[in-house]
């Protein structure tokens, strides 16, 4: 019953943390938490449920997996621990995928598509001209939207967040100055804006006219998108977009065409 | 565990005894993160990974025995040897602590 009910919120991107007991009293014993359910199995002890099930929901909101450690009542303090053997808890959290929105069903789509699902990512691919977004095109994304980005941003926005990505690939004004506003209003992690030294020039100019000026927000956009590694192809750039994700993330300084003055391509 | 999900189902359908190997913790360098999962069925097939390929023979030969002696599950450690070249090791240097556990719940 525990696999099961963990298996099917894995499957269906749902938050669930699987506790299990490693050292101490009833090694091997499991307890599923899962946010505003009640929770499954035991650990041996009910009071060490209560409180190991409390410290694992707070553990899954941040998405970590840590092994803690308690009394065999779920004692946490050193003066309650002495003389108790400590029952070593391995809560490992199950997030539900980051996510990553491409405005824009260009070619360079279907090549990130491919790569941010390898990637681990839920992809959304959004473009307002109903002939270019159809799931046929892009057969592996896990969602394909007509329409503009406002209305995707307005309703997805406020799940959008440091692990998340949102890639912008139309060279279309009336497309991308929306779409760079609205993810402006997320706390996004990444907002990748394609095109030409010229084109992101060009950009900067319409942005202002619509009030994106400060600093702090220009610096959110990372135009050109991807890192300056001479990619070419739909498939290289891809590689080069998902890598600047991934050094970002970490907060590496990586080596990113938003940060150089060269030609994109030599 | 996402990956492994399919092939546990597969073998649940068929009634096999399965154990699952999960990294809990790493020192040092490590190949997989905490969390990262590999399943062995008692006929020694095997579902996903938990180093970069060092350990995972030597994982299946403890999750075959937990299966066989009924055990409810044990931490396995596998550090550094350079002192036997064939031993069981991570050649990264670093330690990963194992828990082997049969899938009974």
């Amino acid at each position: 019953m525990i696999y099961s009910t963990l298996a099917e919120r894995i499957r269906s991107n749902k938050p669930v943390v699987l506790l299990t007991v490693i050292d101490g009293p009833n090694v091997g014993a499991t307890l599923l938490a899962s946010p505003n359910l009640n929770s499954l199995g035991t650990l041996g002890d009910s009071e060490l449920d209560r409180v190991a099930a409390r410290d694992a929901l707070g553990e899954l909101e941040a998405g970590r997996t840590s092994v803690r450690n308690y009394g065999p009542s779920g004692q946490v303090t050193p003066e309650d621990l002495r003389d108790t053997p400590t029952v070593r808890v391995f809560v490992e959290s199950f997030s539900p995928p980051p996510q990553m929105i491409i405005f824009g069903a260009v070619d360079f789509t279907a090549a990130l598509a491919r790569v941010a699902k390898v990637l681990g990512y839920y992809v959304v691919v959004c473009d307002a001209r109903e002939v270019f977004a159809t799931k046929r095109r892009f057969p592996m994304a896990d969602e394909v939207l007509v329409t503009w980005p406002e209305p995707v941003l307005t309703a997805r926005g406020a799940d959008l967040g440091p692990r998340d990505a949102v890639c912008i690939l139309t060279h279309d004004p009336k497309f991308d100055v929306p779409a760079i506003q609205g993810s402006l209003a997320t706390n996004v992690g990444y907002i990748g804006v394609m095109g030409s030294r010229k084109t992101h020039a060009k950009r900067l100019e319409r942005l202002t006219e619509v009030g994106i000026t400060k600093s702090k927000d220009l610096d959110r956009l990372m135009s050109p998108i991807g890192l300056d590694i001479g990619s070419r192809t739909p498939e290289e750039t891809a590689i080069s977009i998902c890598a600047e994700i991934i050094g970002k993330r970490v907060g590496r300084d990586v080596p990113s065409l938003a940060k150089s003055n060269g030609p994109i391509h030599r | 565990m996402r990956e492994i999900l399919a092939d546990i189902d597969h073998w649940r359908s068929q009634n096999k005894r399965i154990a699952v190997a999960r990294v809990v913790d790493i020192e040092g360098s490590g190949p997989r993160d905490p969390g990262a999962a590999m399943a062995v069925n008692q006929d020694g097939e095997v579902s996903g990974s938990v180093s970069g390929g060092c350990v995972e023979g030597a994982v299946v030969a403890e999750a075959l025995e937990i299966l066989a002696s009924n055990s409810p599950g044990r931490l396995v450690k596998f550090g550094y040897s350079d002192d036997e070249a064939f031993a069981v090791g991570l050649t990264c240097g670093g330690t990963v602590h194992l828990f082997i556990q049969p899938l009974t719940w």
